[in-house]
């Protein structure tokens, strides 16, 4: 497809997409959001983006193999279960701490295992749905 | 001790994991691979020994995942029994990747063939050690999925065919379990299995008729999933499609964990009626064990009577709970002296499934493998075109011969034990025609191997065939290149030390199979680690406001107690 209002848009859609899945993800733990659908939302970014310039130029954007990405968000999920049981409790037991970060006022920021999860979540999603438009996109 | 537990499932999922983050570089998988599939053996291996030797442990331990409490988020359990067959999938794991690098081809190796495997034994060991029936479907469902791409990798012509049998009825057993879980769900309001067992105790006689019928969605189920009479023909039908590594990877594991799921279940939850649903156990391994023998003896090529025999041996391990549960039901009608020999005979028979079973899986992995080195050494395997074998490596034909002997019973190996066990089981509790069965079987069975034995190993090459005899002849000089083979041969030689040496230490064997039978018989200790000693009742720990929901509870609590003992 080779539209130039399609491209105009996507590239103002684009940043704002990727933005706006990060704000998903980050307020998902007590609120509507998470890993999941800050995933798909990037991954229908890269999808628009795809579409607009072609399947080649998604590729050029995405220089890495997208198997291993799915592998390591995998692989964060998975190590975001092992604390709580290093200290002795059962497999996936959410631990939170806080961490004072010089900047953003005097509130301490909550950091969870949860939280990495999530993110973990987010990587996979973001590869599997990338993977399965590329692979749809070559045919 | 909550990371041993978990130790065996998360090992091989982190493991997977690592081979997909590795995707492209196909050697550094093989090796995350060997190494995972090693932790993983080491960790089982010292689950069980812990679980059977620490005293403090009363042969149980349980943890609850995400720290939820039982009944109401998902434990895992680790007794006698889960923890034995975690050993031996760790066992038949390490052999399987350390053959597979002389036995895979590169196309499968880089299509994800390690982490499929991976994936498979964690989903194997979860179904082990999960304390919660429908956690329990997720594993299945987890080890259907593997094992399917693992059956299609390759993408044969044969392979696609067996595969579509194999997921068409394997879909249709997970329906029907789930269906069960959904009944016993809306029946008990429970879903962890020794909350189940507690709950399933306590229901009125109405109920308990339903729970029986109920229990036959899970015969089936499971049924499909062991591969038992009349639902085996999908195992036959894919089993010698794949490379023999795969082969022997579902031979010795999948099937047992559906005879796994029986046991389990069938001890721990629907004990209410044993005289239906055991007498229907017996029936269906008569069955299972001639339909598989005879199967087997209609065959000729050597991997689909490998498949077929799963099959009969499938039937022995039926015929141990269903002697268990008939021993069981008359013990409950007689008294005295009379009544503790059946209650004995029927730990026997129990102990026998969990021998047979651990036999079962050393040995047939093992004759899997050889026939994948006969494989790649003559580019087939039917009995007509085979021969010489025992001629051209003496060593290997000695291999196969003590594997053969033991899964045909032959004294001293560990398959004698495990079927004198359930036969002496089944003596007692007078359950003769399932032991007349069983013993004819077993000659049939020592029949068929010793025709693979005469045809593939004795006999001289063919050679007056005018179309086959040629090929034969250029493939007596198909020599595996020697790396490949050494990688291929040491598993062999792993696997049959172990089965000699199952046999000859046959008293410990036997010991650490009564151990895990007396627990599965008496659930006391299973049910108290799980949900905490003494069992509270949550309708109990909760202060009702409510005075018309309180009302509510009162009558169900009337009604329990009155319809109830």
């Amino acid at each position: 497809m080779n539209s130039l209002i399609l491209q105009t848009t996507t590239r103002m859609l684009m940043p704002l997409m990727l933005l706006f899945s990060v704000v998903v993800l980050m307020r998902g733990h007590s609120d509507p959001g998470g890993g999941f659908v800050g995933g798909l939302i990037v991954a229908a970014a890269f999808a628009l983006y795809g579409m607009a310039n072609g399947p080649e130029a998604l590729k050029k954007l995405l220089p890495i193999n997208l198997q291993s990405f799915i592998g390591c968000g995998l692989l964060l999920a998975f190590c975001a279960g092992l604390p709580s049981l290093v200290m002795g409790g059962g497999f996936m037991e959410s631990q939170w701490g806080s961490v004072m970060i010089p900047g953003l006022g005097d509130e301490p920021l909550h950091v969870g295992t949860p939280v990495f999860f999530d993110i973990g979540v987010y990587f996979v999603v973001i590869g599997v749905v990338t993977l399965f438009f590329q692979s749809l996109a070559e045919r | 001790m909550n990371a041993l537990l978990m130790a065996p499932v998360l090992i091989p999922i982190f493991t997977a994991m690592l081979c997909i983050a590795l995707w492209k570089w196909r050697y550094a998988q093989r090796c995350v691979s060997i190494v995972g599939a090693f932790a993983l053996l080491g960790a089982s291996a010292s689950l069980l020994i812990s679980i059977d030797t620490m005293p403090e442990l009363n042969g149980v331990f349980a943890t609850q995942l995400g720290g939820w409490e039982a009944p109401f988020g998902i434990t895992f359990v680790a007794d006698r029994f889960a923890a034995i067959m975690v050993t031996l999938a760790g066992l038949v794991g390490a052999c399987t990747v350390v053959y597979s690098v002389g036995a895979i081809d590169k196309k499968r190796e880089s299509a994800g063939y390690h982490a499929l495997v991976q994936a498979l034994l964690a989903s194997v060991c979860g179904a082990f050690l999960t304390g919660d029936i429908f956690n329990m479907y997720v594993w299945f469902e987890i080890m259907l999925m593997s094992s399917f791409v693992l059956l299609t990798l390759g993408g044969e012509r044969g392979q696609l065919e067996g595969a579509l049998k194999y997921v068409a009825l394997n879909l249709l057993s997970s329906s029907i379990f789930l269906a069960g879980i959904g009944l016993l769900y809306g029946l008990t309001g429970t879903l962890n299995m020794a909350d189940l067992s507690v709950k399933l105790a306590a229901l009125n006689e109405t109920d308990t008729k339903v729970v029986s019928a109920l229990s036959l969605l899970f015969m089936v189920g499971f049924g499909i999933k062991a591969a038992t009479f009349p639902f085996f023909f999908w195992l036959p039908a894919s089993y010698h499609t794949p490379p023999s590594v795969i082969s022997a990877l579902f031979g010795g594991l999948l099937t047992k964990v559906g005879v796994y799921a029986l046991v389990r279940t069938f001890t721990l939850l629907f004990v209410g009626n044993y005289a239906f649903t055991h007498t229907l156990f017996l029936w269906i391994a008569g069955f299972t064990m001639l339909a598989g023998v005879l199967g087997a003896i209609a065959q000729k090529d050597v991997r689909r009577i490998l498949s077929f025999t799963i099959v009969s041996h499938i039937g022995n391990m039926i015929m141990g709970l269903g002697i268990f549960g008939v021993a069981m039901h008359r013990a409950s009608i007689t008294t005295g002296v009379e009544s503790e020999v059946l209650r004995g005979a029927g730990l026997f028979a129990l102990a026998g499934t969990v021998f047979y079973a651990l036999h079962h899986i050393v040995v047939k992995t093992n004759v899997f493998f050889i026939t994948g080195i006969i494989e790649k050494m003559r580019g087939t395997t039917q009995l007509a075109k085979l021969g010489g074998l025992y001629h051209q490596r003496p060593f290997l034909s000695s291999l196969f011969f003590i594997s053969a002997m033991s899964l045909a019973g032959i004294p001293v190996l560990s398959g004698f034990w495990s079927k004198l066990t359930l036969v002496r089981a089944g003596l007692q509790a007078e359950t003769y025609a399932i032991v007349g069965v069983s013993l004819g079987v077993s000659v049939l069975t020592m029949y068929i191997l010793t025709r693979i034995w005469a045809q593939a190993f004795w006999a001289p090459i063919p050679e007056d065939d005018p179309e086959q005899g040629g090929v034969a002849r250029d493939n007596e000089n198909r020599e595996p290149n020697p790396r490949g083979f050494a990688w291929m041969m040491s598993p062999v030689v792993v696997l049959t030390g172990l089965t000699l040496a199952l046999g000859l230490g046959a008293s410990h064997t036997f010991a650490l199979t009564m151990r895990a039978a007396e627990q599965l018989a008496g659930n006391e200790s299973y049910i108290s680690t799980v949900l905490g000693a003494p069992e509270p009742d949550p309708r109990r720990l909760v202060e009702f406001h409510d005075p018309i929901e309180s009302e509510l509870h009162a009558q169900i609590d009337d009604h329990l107690e009155s319809g109830g003992h």
